[in-house]
C-alpha cells in the first residue's frame, strides 16, 4: 500500500531521519516504536505533508507520489490523528469535521449535521455534533479527530501516539476500533513508545532510534526484553527503591477548592511527610494543572493549606525563598528561550549575583559551570541561549535551577513529559536524590508506571474531584485507572 | 517549493536579506518619488545631501537628540513588551510643563533644570495612564497611547490658541519668548542644544547598563522574552511594566523640553514643535533591536532621513510627509529582512 | 433629532466600512494597524479616478487600492511571518506618507459630480449582513475562522492558512479601501491631507470594541457617529473650547478600550503561523 525509501531528513546539523525504509500492506497494522526524539513525529510529518523530506521517496500504491501539504495528503488517502487533538476549541463538533470535508461554498448548519450523519454511517459516533469542542473530554476528542480521519474513506490511516490521553478503559475501545478498521482492508500505522500497546496492537513492529530504523520485526517474534533493547541500545535498569518516608510533616492541605473554567478543583486534603511522594493521576484536563498552580501560588485558591506549620503566602518567588520549587507543567513556562544557560538557571537567585547592585555575569557563569557538571545538561557553553538546547536538557535546566537550594518540597508536573529514556532515568534519579534528603514530593503525571515507580502514596483527580490518596502498596494500574475514570477508591 | 523555519542563518545569508529588502525599499521610493514628478536620483541626492557640509551635519545632530532619548526609551519599552507609540504626545506633554516653568515662574538658575524636571514627569504621567490602563483592564497599549496623541495635540493647539497665547504675536499661535534663563545653550550658531544631546547619550548608556548589568534589568528581560515565566517566577509584572513605560515616556518628556528650550523657545503648534519625532522613534528602536546603546547608530541615521526629508521639501517644495513614506519603507525593509533570514526556501525535486 | 440620526449614520459609515475591514482580517488572526494609511491612498486613488473619469470608478479603484495594499502587507504579516504589529504601524506611515506625497496636486480641487452618501451608507450596511452571513454560512467563513482561532489545526485539516489570510486581507482591504473612497468621493467630497483624522484607529479600536462581531460593529460605529455629530453642532454653542470637543472621540476610544480590553479575541490573533513551529 504504502512504502517510504530511504528517507532523510535534516534541521541544520541534527539529522532527524537518516534513510528509513518502511512498507505497510492494506489490513495490516505496522508499530512505529521509538522513545521520545527517535525521529517518529518527524516521520509522521513528512507523510503527512507537514515537512518535505530531503532525499528518499514515497510510494502508495506503487506510484511514486508527492506531498507538498496536508490536503494533498488527504486527497491522497493518507489520514492521520495527531498526538495531541488539535481541534478548534471555540467551534463545534460540526464545524470541526466540516474542515475535512469538501464542503459547498454555501452551507446551513443543519444540512452539514445531517450530512455528517449520514457520512458516519456504520461507526459508533460516542459525541454529540453540535457540541462545542471545547465541552469534551480528551477522549472525546480524540474520537472527533478520529472521525474526522475516516471521513474521506482513507487507504493509510497514521496515529501518533494515541493512547497518551487516554484512559485504560478508553484505549481498549481504540483499539477494538482499530482491529475492526483493519478487517476493512485499512492500512494503519501505530506510533508509541510503548511496549505493552505494540504488543497488543501491531502486526510488525519496526523501531527507530536516534532517527534511524534500528530493526524490524513480526509480531509473533516479537518480546519486550528485544524490544527495549531495540529501542534504548541497552537495557533498563530496574526501578530504584524509594525510601521510607520520615515523620516530620511538611505539607498539609485540608478541604482545597480551586475555582477553573468548568468544574473546580475540589475536596483536596491530604498531608504530605518529609522524604515522602505523592503521586497524583488523572486524565489530562482533570484539573491537575490547576491545583499544582494554586499550590505553587499562581492561582487562587479556598481551603487551608500549611507549609512546616507556617503559613502559605500566596506569592511563587516568596514561596520559592520558603523552599518550595515548582517544575512546571510546560517547559516553555520555566525557561526563557532567548537567555543563556546561565541565565535561566539563575532565574530563581540572580539576586545573589549582584551584591552592590550591579550583576556579575562571570560569577553566575561560573556557578552555571557546576552546575551543568553535575546535573549532566548537554550544552555548548554556559553562555548558549536555551533555545539551543534539546527538551530532555532544558528539563535538566529546569531541575538544576529547582533543586539547587535543596527545597523542602517540590511540585514536580510531568517531569519527564517529551524526555527520553536515558534523560528521564537520570530525572528520577535526582528527584529520589532529593527524597533521600528529606524533602517532600508531590508528583502529578499522566504516566501511571512513573507515579507507581516512584511514590509512597498515590491520588487520583477524577472530573476536578480528589480520590484518595491511598498506599502505593494497596494500588496497581487497574485500581488507579478505575480512581481515574470513575471517581472511586 | 515552503517556507521553513532555520533557527540559525549565517551571517552573510543576514546581510544579504537585509540587502535585498534594503534594495526593494529604495526601488519602492523611487518609484513614488517618479510618480510624484522628481527624478529618482535628484531625490536621493537631496535626501543625503545633509552628509556634505557641517550645516546639515548639524541639521542631523539637532534631529538626532530627540531621537536619541525617545529612542532608547522605546528599546527599553519594546524590549519589556510595552508598545508604546504615543511618544509623540508625550514629547508634547514634556513641551507643555517646559513652557508652563518658563512662562509662568519667576525666572532664575533653577529654571532650566525645573523645566527638565516638569516636562519628564508629565511625558512619564501622561504614558503612566496607557500603562495603568493595561495593567489594570488589559487595554491595548498601541491604541490608547496613539489616540492620546490625538488629546495631547488638541491640548496644546488649545494652550497655544487660548490661555497661553503670547500677548505681544497677533494673528500667531504660539506663546510669547521664553525668558534668557529658560533657554538652552547651543553650539555656536547651529541648533544643536547639547545639554539635551549629552542628556540623550547618557540615557542610552544608562538604560542599556540597567537592562543588562542589574536585577531590575534582568527581571525586564525575563517579561519581555516570556511572560509566563515571569508568572511562574512570581516576578511583579504590572510594577515591572509600569516602571519600563514610564521609563520611556519621562525620557520623551524630556526630549519635548529640549526642543521647546533648545530649538523654538517658546510652545507653538505641536505639528512645528515636533516633526513626526514620535514615530520615526520606534524606526530607531525597533532597528537598534531592543538594545538602548544601539540607539546611538540608528539615531543619527534616521536623523539623516528627517535632515533629508527638510532639504527635500526645501529644494522642491515637496511636503514633509516624504518622511512618513521613507521611514514606513524602512521600517518594512527592517522587518522583511529580520523575517527573511530567519526562514529558508525548501525546493523540492 | 431625524437630522442627528441621519449624520449619525452618514458620519459612521466610513468607521464603519474601515472597522468591518479591519474585522475581517483579524477574525482570520492578522492584526491589521495599516488601516489609516490604507484608508489615505485609498481615498486619493479614488478620488483622482474620480475626477478623470467617474466617480463610480473612483469607487472601484478605491477598493482596488485597499485590496492591493492588503495585499501587500500579507508580504509581510502572512508570508514572512514578520510582527504584524509593526508591519501595521510601517504600512499606516507609508500610506499616509505616500498619499500627501502624491496627492499635492489634488489639494483643494473640488469634485463636481459627487457621489450620494446615502447609497453607500446604505451597502455599508449591506456589507455588514453580508458578512455575518459570510462568517457563519459559508465555507470560507468558517476557515476564515479556523484560522484565527486555531491556525495549526486548520493546517492539519488541509485547510491552507496562508491562502485564507491573504484572501482576509483582500478582501478587508477592499472595504477600507471603499471607506477611503466614501470619504473622497461622497461624504467631502474633495481630497486633503490628513483627511482621515485617525478614523482609521478609531475604527480599529472599535473592533475590539464590537467583539469581533460584524452586527456589534454597526452600532459602535453609528455612536461614533453621532458623537462627531454632535461635537460639530455644539461647537460655540456651549462655552467649551472647541479643542475639548475635537478631543472627544479619541477620549471615547480610550474609555471603549478600557471597558471592552479583555473582550474575547479570536484565539490566534497576532500570531504569525510558522509550520513545525
Amino acid at each position: 500500500m504504502l512504502k517510504l525509501e530511504n528517507i532523510t531528513k535534516r534541521f541544520g546539523s541534527v539529522v532527524a531521519n537518516r534513510r528509513i525504509t518502511l512498507e505497510v500492506a492494506p489490513g495490516e497494522v505496522l508499530a512505529l516504536l521509538g522513545e521520545n526524539g527517535a525521529g517518529k513525529t518527524t516521520l509522521v510529518s513528512i507523510l503527512y505533508g507537514l515537512y518535505a523530506p530531503d532525499e528518499g521517496r514515497i510510494l502508495l500504491e506503487g506510484k511514486e507520489v508527492r506531498i507538498p501539504s496536508p490536503k494533498a495528503a488527504q486527497r491522497l488517502g493518507i489520514a492521520l490523528v495527531p498526538q495531541h487533538p488539535e481541534l478548534i476549541e471555540a467551534h463545534t463538533v460540526a464545524e470541526n469535521l466540516a474542515l475535512g470535508l469538501d464542503l459547498p461554498a454555501v452551507f446551513s448548519r443543519r444540512a452539514l449535521v445531517r450530512r455528517l450523519r449520514a457520512l458516519l454511517e456504520g461507526h459508533p459516533l460516542g459525541v454529540d455534533l453540535e457540541a462545542p469542542v471545547a465541552r469534551l473530554s480528551a477522549g472525546e476528542k480524540q474520537r472527533v479527530e478520529l472521525l474526522r480521519a475516516l471521513l474521506n474513506r482513507p487507504k493509510v490511516l497514521i496515529l501518533d501516539e494515541p493512547t497518551s490521553v487516554l484512559t485504560p478503559k478508553e484505549a481498549e475501545a481504540l483499539f477494538q476500533e482499530i482491529q475492526r478498521l483493519k478487517a476493512v482492508g485499512l492500512s494503519v500505522i501505530f506510533i508509541s513508545h510503548k511496549l505493552d500497546e505494540v504488543l497488543a496492537i501491531a502486526d510488525r513492529i519496526a523501531v527507530l532510534r536516534a532517527g534511524e530504523k534500528v530493526g524490524e520485526v513480526l509480531r509473533q517474534e516479537a518480546d519486550k526484553d528485544l524490544l527495549v533493547r531495540l529501542m534504548v541500545g541497552r537495557s533498563l535498569a530496574p526501578p530504584p527503591k524509594v525510601p521510607p518516608p520520615r515523620e516530620e510533616v511538611i505539607l498539609e492541605v485540608e478541604d482545597l477548592l480551586v475555582p477553573r473554567h468548568g468544574f473546580p478543583v475540589q475536596g483536596v486534603s491530604f498531608s504530605l511527610r518529609a522524604g515522602e511522594v505523592l503521586g497524583i493521576a488523572g486524565v489530562a484536563g482533570s484539573g491537575q494543572a490547576e491545583l499544582v498552580q494554586a499550590l505553587a501560588g499562581l492561582r487562587p485558591f479556598r481551603g487551608r493549606i500549611r507549609f512546616r506549620e507556617g503559613p502559605w503566602p500566596r506569592d511563587p518567588a516568596r514561596l520559592f525563598a520558603l523552599g518550595v520549587a515548582h517544575i512546571p507543567e510546560e517547559r516553555s513556562m520555566g525557561v526563557v528561550e532567548g537567555m543563556s544557560v546561565a541565565e535561566n538557571l539563575a532565574l530563581r537567585t540572580y539576586r545573589r549575583f549582584a551584591p552592590g547592585g550591579i550583576l556579575n555575569h562571570r560569577a553566575m557563569e561560573k556557578e552555571a559551570e557546576a552546575l551543568i557538571g553535575r546535573y549532566g545538561i548537554r550544552t555548548p557553553s554556559p553562555r548558549t541561549p536555551v533555545r539551543f538546547l534539546s527538551g530532555g536538557n532544558v528539563q535538566k535546566v529546569i531541575l538544576a535551577r529547582e533543586l539547587q537550594v535543596s527545597p523542602r518540597l517540590l511540585l514536580a508536573m510531568h517531569p519527564t513529559y517529551g524526555v527520553d529514556v536515558g534523560a528521564s532515568e537520570e530525572v528520577h534519579g535526582r528527584i529520589l536524590d532529593l527524597v533521600q534528603a528529606g524533602s517532600a514530593v508531590l508528583l502529578v503525571s499522566e504516566d501511571l508506571d512513573e507515579i507507581l515507580s516512584l511514590s509512597h502514596r498515590v491520588a487520583a483527580l477524577y472530573h476536578g474531584r480528589f480520590v484518595g490518596p491511598i498506599p502505593r502498596e494497596e494500588a496497581d494500574r487497574e485500581r488507579l485507572g478505575r480512581m481515574m475514570t470513575e471517581g472511586r477508591v | 517549493m515552503r517556507w521553513e523555519l532555520e533557527p540559525n542563518p549565517t551571517r552573510g545569508k543576514v546581510l544579504g536579506a537585509y540587502a535585498l529588502f534594503l534594495l526593494l525599499a529604495l526601488f519602492l521610493l523611487g518609484l513614488i518619488f517618479l510618480a510624484y514628478g522628481v527624478p529618482p536620483l535628484k531625490a536621493y541626492a537631496l535626501l543625503f545631501s545633509p552628509l556634505t557640509d557641517t550645516l546639515g551635519l548639524a541639521e542631523v545632530a539637532r534631529r538626532t537628540i530627540p531621537l536619541l532619548l525617545i529612542g532608547s526609551g522605546l528599546a527599553l519599552a519594546f524590549r519589556v513588551g510595552f508598545f508604546n507609540i504615543g511618544a509623540e504626545g508625550q514629547l508634547l506633554l514634556g513641551a507643555v510643563g517646559a513652557a508652563y516653568v518658563a512662562l509662568f515662574l519667576p525666572p532664575g538658575p533653577w529654571t532650566l533644570p525645573l523645566m527638565f524636571l516638569l516636562g519628564g514627569s508629565l511625558g512619564a504621567v501622561w504614558v503612566g495612564i496607557a500603562a495603568w490602563l493595561r495593567v489594570r483592564f488589559g487595554a491595548n497599549e498601541i491604541l490608547t497611547t496613539l489616540m492620546q496623541n490625538y488629546l495631547a495635540y488638541y491640548l496644546v493647539v488649545y494652550l497655544v490658541a487660548g490661555p497661553w497665547k503670547g500677548r505681544q504675536v497677533f494673528g500667531f499661535l504660539y506663546t510669547d519668548r521664553f525668558p534668557p534663563e529658560a533657554q538652552l545653550p547651543r553650539l555656536g550658531d547651529t541648533l544643536v542644544h547639547w545639554p539635551t544631546l549629552v542628556l540623550g547619550i547618557a540615557a542610552a548608556l544608562l538604560l542599556q547598563t540597567l537592562l543588562f548589568r542589574t536585577p531590575l534589568g534582568f527581571e525586564w528581560r525575563i517579561l519581555g522574552e516570556n511572560p509566563k515565566a515571569a508568572r511562574y517566577l512570581g516576578l511583579k509584572q504590572g510594577r515591572l511594566l509600569l516602571l519600563a513605560a514610564l521609563s520611556s515616556g519621562l525620557l520623551a518628556g524630556l526630549s519635548g523640553v529640549g526642543e521647546v528650550a533648545g530649538i523654538h523657545l517658546r510652545l507653538l503648534e505641536p505639528a512645528q514643535i515636533s516633526l513626526g519625532y514620535g514615530f520615526t522613534a520606534i524606526l530607531v528602536a525597533w532597528l537598534a533591536r531592543g538594545r538602548p546603546l544601539g540607539v546611538l547608530l540608528t539615531a543619527p541615521l534616521l536623523g539623516l532621513v528627517l535632515a533629508g526629508g527638510d532639504a527635500l521639501k526645501l529644494a522642491l517644495s515637496m511636503p514633509f510627509r516624504v518622511v512618513d513614506v521613507v521611514a514606513g519603507l524602512l521600517l518594512l525593509s527592517f522587518i522583511g529582512a529580520e523575517a527573511l533570514s530567519r526562514h529558508r526556501l525548501v525546493w523540492r525535486r | 433629532m431625524e437630522e442627528a440620526l441621519l449624520r449619525a449614520v452618514l458620519f459612521g459609515t466610513p468607521i464603519l466600512l474601515a472597522s468591518l475591514g479591519a474585522l475581517l482580517s483579524e477574525r482570520g488572526g492578522v492584526v491589521n494597524l495599516g488601516v489609516e494609511g490604507m484608508m489615505a491612498l485609498a481615498a486619493l486613488a479614488a478620488f483622482a479616478v474620480g475626477l478623470e473619469a467617474h466617480p463610480v470608478l473612483g469607487v472601484l479603484a478605491g477598493v482596488g487600492v485597499g485590496s492591493l495594499l492588503g495585499l501587500f502587507l500579507g508580504v509581510f504579516a502572512v508570508s514572512l511571518r514578520a510582527n504584524q504589529f509593526v508591519a501595521g504601524l510601517a504600512l499606516a506611515a507609508l500610506g499616509l506618507g505616500a498619499s500627501g506625497l502624491l496627492g499635492k496636486r489634488y489639494e483643494g480641487v473640488p469634485l463636481p459630480n459627487p457621489l450620494p452618501e446615502g447609497v453607500l451608507a446604505a451597502l455599508a450596511l449591506a456589507l455588514a449582513f453580508g458578512l455575518h452571513l459570510l462568517f457563519f454560512r459559508t465555507r470560507f467563513g468558517l476557515y476564515l475562522r479556523s484560522v484565527g482561532e486555531n491556525p495549526k489545526a486548520a493546517d492539519l485539516f488541509g485547510v491552507s492558512v496562508d491562502g485564507v489570510r491573504y484572501g482576509a486581507l483582500a478582501l478587508g482591504g477592499g472595504l477600507i479601501g471603499m471607506a477611503g473612497a466614501y470619504l473622497s468621493l461622497a461624504y467631502r467630497p474633495s481630497w486633503t491631507d490628513g483627511m482621515t483624522s485617525g478614523l482609521g484607529w478609531v475604527a480599529i479600536a472599535l473592533v475590539i470594541l464590537a467583539a469581533w462581531q460584524p452586527l456589534r460593529a454597526v452600532f459602535g460605529a453609528y455612536l461614533f457617529g453621532l458623537l462627531f455629530f454632535l461635537q460639530f453642532r455644539l461647537q460655540g454653542s456651549v462655552p467649551i473650547p472647541s479643542e475639548a470637543f475635537a478631543a472627544m472621540p479619541y477620549l471615547l476610544v480610550i474609555l471603549v478600550l478600557a471597558l471592552s480590553g479583555r473582550a474575547r479575541a479570536p484565539k490566534a490573533l497576532g500570531q504569525p503561523f510558522d509550520r513545525g513551529r
